[in-house]
């Protein structure tokens, strides 16, 4: 072990304390909890005044569209009377292209209230630009962290991409190579220039999402009269499903349907120096969508405010092959050139509304901006460079890291459900040989969304 | 390279035997290294060990690899299975009134 490494590691919770302002020990509570909704209550943001700020920073309104043809294409596959509507959130048109400029709005608008010179952020996907435009704007400087590339220092096209989009907003981009060390480095950066830490997982990378979730419930009720049967959402961190999960219901829609939706990666390591260069996502996906939502606190912050099995109803999977084929068929039929990680929810919306009445409605609840790197064209050819096979058939078949089996016609672009009994066990897992008091299930019980029984015989 | 130019630098910050536990085996074997950008604090040469001043004004010491360092990323050679899935998908749409 190096040394500097263990001393890092040593005085995370010092460094961590220091670079966001915030005393997470307030909200601890004497078992395994902690007070959640305080933390999330206690910053100071309610709706209006996150609203205001996203206003004045040309973030948030973005456009809510009915994707008529790709509904009308959905409805080829499903029986008399299915097929929900499907409506799509533009979050492309926030500032530095995707809904992440919501968080980012919020992380850097503290951080500037609290007097810090600068920000940093961790982040190899959208969420880097977010924080690099709004710290553009607020006149802060920026360090942009990213895992980028592997031992043969190949990178990802996306993720040159969003490093470049980062240096174009002034930021400085620290790129690393494959491993969790990269949180050795983010400490490192933090304790030597005393910058604040724009965390995704803070109170506030959360809490800037709400609005997405007012917005959506609201529009809705305008367009059709009432609140939509399903949200869907692509699912990484989970932030971006416990923010708008919490708008929607603090915006009256209680019974919506919370759906989170990832590209199947099963059988890669995100460890690995290997298999880094092999996926075709590098965000939106099962590598990090489960492990975060069972065990939330392997985030870079002390308790982190995305927990997503809190708010989560279904969690559903579609393969690579589906992804981009519902990019190509976004650009094709509705002539938005998007994503492609954006369009996982799109292509998880198009399988399940065939399962879902035509009267309902189903809203995926993000775009994201696409270009050079970042892109059906070079992400294929990036995979095929690798070795990875593109072909026709069943995406069910596909095998990530070997090929993408693009579906060979709509009927066969298909979801899979991951069991939410089988995420909450994996969660419960580290709890299973503690003693446990009244207090810790019912924590449990918050966490999972069930009842303290339902806990007790899951573990 | 002059002094002043915009460089890019590599480092290693952690050996192999450095790093941290429980990495999968191929991630273990190799070091962790760092790429960042910055201007270039002495007059050197390509693969010299350099300082560079970063965009945030912070120093870094490193292996010099790149001058003017280019943005190699674009969209790739075209993938021709691209042709075939739009073909698809507009057949599925309006089948052979399509063609």
């Amino acid at each position: 072990m190096n040394n500097n490494y263990t001393e890092f590691m040593n005085r995370k919770n010092e460094i961590m304390k220091k670079s966001v302002g915030l005393d997470y020990d307030k909200y601890e509570q004497k078992g395994i909890g902690f007070d959640y909704e305080l933390m999330m209550d206690d910053q100071g943001y309610d709706i209006e005044k996150i609203r205001s700020i996203q206003n004045d920073n040309m973030v948030g309104n973005t456009p809510l569209i009915e994707l008529k043809n790709i509904t009308r294409y959905a409805r080829k596959y499903a029986r008399n009377g299915k097929g929900a509507r499907i409506f799509l959130k533009d979050e492309a048109a926030n500032l530095s292209g995707s809904f992440k400029a919501r968080r980012a709005a919020l992380a850097v608008n503290q951080a500037k209230q609290l007097g810090y010179k600068g920000v940093i952020a961790a982040t190899s996907g959208n969420y880097g630009a977010a924080v690099a435009a709004l710290a553009a704007k607020a006149g802060l400087k920026c360090i942009i962290v990213q895992e980028s590339f592997d031992s043969k220092n190949i990178s990802q096209p996306e993720i040159l991409e969003k490093a470049r989009k980062c240096e174009a907003y002034g930021a400085e981009v620290v790129q690393l190579s494959v491993g969790p060390e990269l949180f050795y480095t983010f400490l490192q950066l933090l304790d030597e220039t005393g910058y604040f830490n724009a965390s995704l997982y803070s109170p506030y990378g959360i809490k800037g999402i709400e609005t997405l979730g007012h917005e959506i419930a609201n529009e809705v009720m305008k367009k059709v009269g009432k609140f939509p049967e399903a949200v869907i959402i692509t699912n990484a961190g989970g932030g971006n499903l416990t923010g708008t999960a919490r708008g929607l219901k603090d915006a009256g829609a209680e019974d919506t349907k919370i759906i989170a939706a990832s590209v199947n990666l099963y059988g890669l390591h995100m460890a690995s120096d290997i298999d880094f260069n092999k996926k075709s996502f590098t965000t939106g996906h099962t590598g990090f969508g489960i492990p975060f939502a069972t065990y939330p606190d392997r985030s870079d912050v002390p308790r982190s405010a995305a927990r997503p099995l809190r708010y989560m109803d279904e969690y559903i999977m579609v393969n690579q092959g589906s992804v981009f084929f519902m990019t190509e068929a976004l650009a094709q039929l509705e002539g938005m050139e998007r994503g492609p990680a954006g369009n996982t929810s799109l292509a998880a919306a198009f399988s399940l509304a065939q399962t879902m009445d035509d009267t309902d409605i189903i809203v995926v609840q993000e775009t994201e901006y696409t270009g050079a790197g970042k892109h059906i064209q070079p992400q294929l050819s990036f995979a095929r460079k690798n070795g990875v096979e593109i072909l026709f058939g069943n995406p069910l078949d596909e095998i990530p890291g070997k090929n993408i089996i693009l579906p060979k016609d709509g009927s066969y672009l298909k979801h899979e459900e991951i069991s939410m009994n089988d995420l909450r066990k994996s969660y419960l897992k580290r709890h299973k040989d503690t003693e446990l008091t009244t207090e810790d299930y019912q924590f449990l019980a918050d966490e999972l969304r069930i009842t303290c029984q339902e806990v007790k015989d899951l573990l | 390279m002059d002094k002043g130019s915009y460089v890019r630098i590599r480092k290693t910050l952690l050996k192999s035997d450095e790093r941290s536990p429980n990495l999968p085996v191929e991630t273990s074997k190799v070091p962790y290294k760092m790429w960042v950008k910055g201007i270039l604090q002495e007059e050197a040469d390509l693969f010299d060990i350099v300082t560079v001043k970063t965009l945030t004004g912070r120093f870094e010491t490193g292996r010099l690899k790149e001058f003017n360092p280019p943005y190699k990323h674009g969209y790739g050679e075209f993938i021709p299975e691209i042709l075939k899935l739009r073909e698809i998908i507009h057949n599925d749409m309006d089948g052979d009134s399509n063609e």
